[in-house]
């Protein structure tokens, strides 16, 4: 910083003016995070019905006795999460690739294409559960699967390849048309050009909402306790219905929180750099 | 002489405007062809046409005698025998300088990875970019990107070169590095053809200079005749308004 030893007092008292500033905003933003953080609490902690909100909410004996169980349930989330995640990214592609190919032989395909994303993305996630959940088993033919885990999964999978593809098609078009104009320039196919040169790069630009749509499928993988499978949030419920203590419910949120959580901040930091994130 | 290129009554219209309205010119073997023009005259798109990244609608393209804008021909086996250089270089920003020179020969002509290598390294250091094999574009000066596009370009062993512009996006103390490529190029013999703004490397490389209006070619001749005493309205038009903004 200081490369000569004369620092003149212009500087200095520059210097001065600043640390005041930077010190005034710091005692600023001190006093109003006490203020509004210490209303809200002695708002919420002084209100008639916080004791009884205490016990039922935040009792944590019940806390204790459940947490186990619920996070036994919670490991079903993840796996299921998992194994959705990897399907819809394969699917979500495969939609995306066929929707921006501009071969004459692929045009059904293409129209297939556009009627799935346009259903399930409209549709909610919620309703497409309960369609395929309790809808597949009842045609009662043999070779479809009937574990209410297997269809929330593939119903999960539905709607969430319609959201990814089209987030992967967005990355697509938006790599500059001067990109596949070189790539054929110098001999590429169209599908070499789209391999190595278009999507290399939409991917890197995509990484950012794809994991915005990893936390929202984490989240959503709770719709499948609709179908009865004993996942976090339905364990919950069981041990809320018992006890009338909504307290396992907490722990299943601490337990989403946990995942979701890290995730996001993985997102913003790679959407802060998106732009760096190209190398 | 025989021609690598014939162009012969090459028409193009995007919706309404007519960009190419009948164009014949011939380059032949060794011969370096400078299309000179005003912005919007024709000259991207009569280039792009050649390398097939446009259809274009009436006339044909010829390559050392064999149509090429046939619609029965493959425009990648065609494409990878021309070599196409972009006004805004086009590197690909997601691989190195010798990954970006190396992609075509290994994907498109089928080279095993060690020759490429070694063959786009040569080039690089051609082209004065010993040393910079591993930088990505976004660390490259303008000079050197469209260095790195032109040995990208060249990798392929094209039997013409296209330059589109190759100068316009470069600061000007950047502009004589790559002229120096091109002349390279030149001077090993290379068949070229050159849209440029550049008037004096236009008089200095090439053996013929075409003048482009309004998507035909007006007038062609030596450089000396075409640049210093034209025979058009529209090229002197075009030249003193060049001169006026100390372009020439």
């Amino acid at each position: 910083m200081t490369e000569t030893a004369a620092i003149s007092a212009r500087r200095l008292e520059r210097e001065a003016a600043k640390r005041r500033k930077e010190r005034r905003g710091l005692a600023i933003a001190a006093v109003s995070t006490v203020v509004v953080l210490g209303g809200l609490a002695t708002w919420i902690l002084t209100s008639p019905g916080w004791p009884e909100v205490r016990e039922t909410f935040f009792n944590w004996d019940v806390f204790k006795d459940s947490f186990p169980e619920v996070l036994e349930g919670f490991w079903l989330d993840v796996k299921l999460f998992v194994i959705v995640e990897i399907a819809v990214l394969i699917a979500g592609l495969a939609i995306a690739l066929v929707r921006t190919s501009s071969a004459a032989a692929l045009f059904p395909l293409r129209l297939l294409g556009m009627l799935f994303v346009d259903v399930f993305r409209g549709t909610p996630t919620i309703l497409l559960v309960y369609l395929v959940g309790f809808g597949v088993p009842a045609l009662q033919l043999t070779g479809l699967p009937t574990d209410p885990i297997v269809l929330g999964g593939i119903a999960l999978g539905l709607s969430y390849s319609a959201y990814v593809a089209e987030v992967y098609r967005a990355g697509i078009n938006s790599v500059h048309r001067g990109q596949r104009d070189a790539a054929l320039a110098i001999g590429l196919s169209e599908s070499q050009a789209m391999r190595f040169v278009i999507l290399p790069q939409a991917v890197r630009r995509l990484a950012p909402p794809l994991l915005n749509d990893f936390v929202a499928l984490q989240k959503d993988v709770a719709l499948v306790s609709i179908l009865g499978p004993a996942e976090a949030f339905r364990i919950a419920q069981i041990i809320q219905g018992e006890n009338f203590n909504f307290t396992p419910l907490i722990a299943a949120a601490i337990l989403y929180l946990a995942v979701t959580v890290p995730l996001a901040r993985v997102v913003e930091r790679m959407g802060g750099g998106a732009e760096g994130a190209v190398r | 002489m025989s021609a690598v290129l014939e162009i012969h009554g090459v028409t193009k219209a995007y919706g309404e405007r007519q960009v190419l309205r009948g164009i014949d010119l011939d380059v032949s073997e060794h011969e370096a062809v400078a299309l000179i023009g005003a912005s919007g005259s024709g000259k991207s798109t009569l280039l792009r046409c050649i390398d097939l990244l446009e259809e274009i609608d009436d006339g044909d393209v010829f390559l050392d005698g064999e149509v090429i804008t046939d619609p029965a021909v493959d425009p990648v086996a065609v494409r990878r025998r021309l070599g196409l250089v972009f006004q805004a270089y086009n590197l690909f920003p997601h691989l190195t300088a010798l990954q970006n020179v190396v992609l075509g020969e290994m994907r498109a002509h089928g080279v095993g990875r060690a020759e490429a290598e070694e063959r786009g390294r040569a080039l690089l250091a051609r082209f004065g970019l010993e040393g910079r094999e591993h930088d990505r574009p976004d660390n490259l000066s303008g000079g050197q990107q469209q260095r790195v596009a032109i040995a990208r370009a060249f990798s392929g062993k094209p039997r013409a070169f296209l330059l589109d512009e190759v100068t316009s996006a470069l600061d000007p103390e950047l502009v004589g590095e790559v002229l120096a490529a091109v002349r390279d190029l030149k001077a090993e013999g290379m068949t070229m053809l050159i849209a440029t703004h550049e008037m004096s490397f236009a008089r200095e490389v090439a053996d013929r200079v075409a003048f482009l209006h309004e998507g035909r070619i007006l007038e062609q001749g030596p450089p000396d005749q075409v640049l210093v005493s034209p025979e058009r309205e529209e090229t002197k038009r075009f030249l003193s308004r060049l001169l006026e903004a100390g372009r020439i």
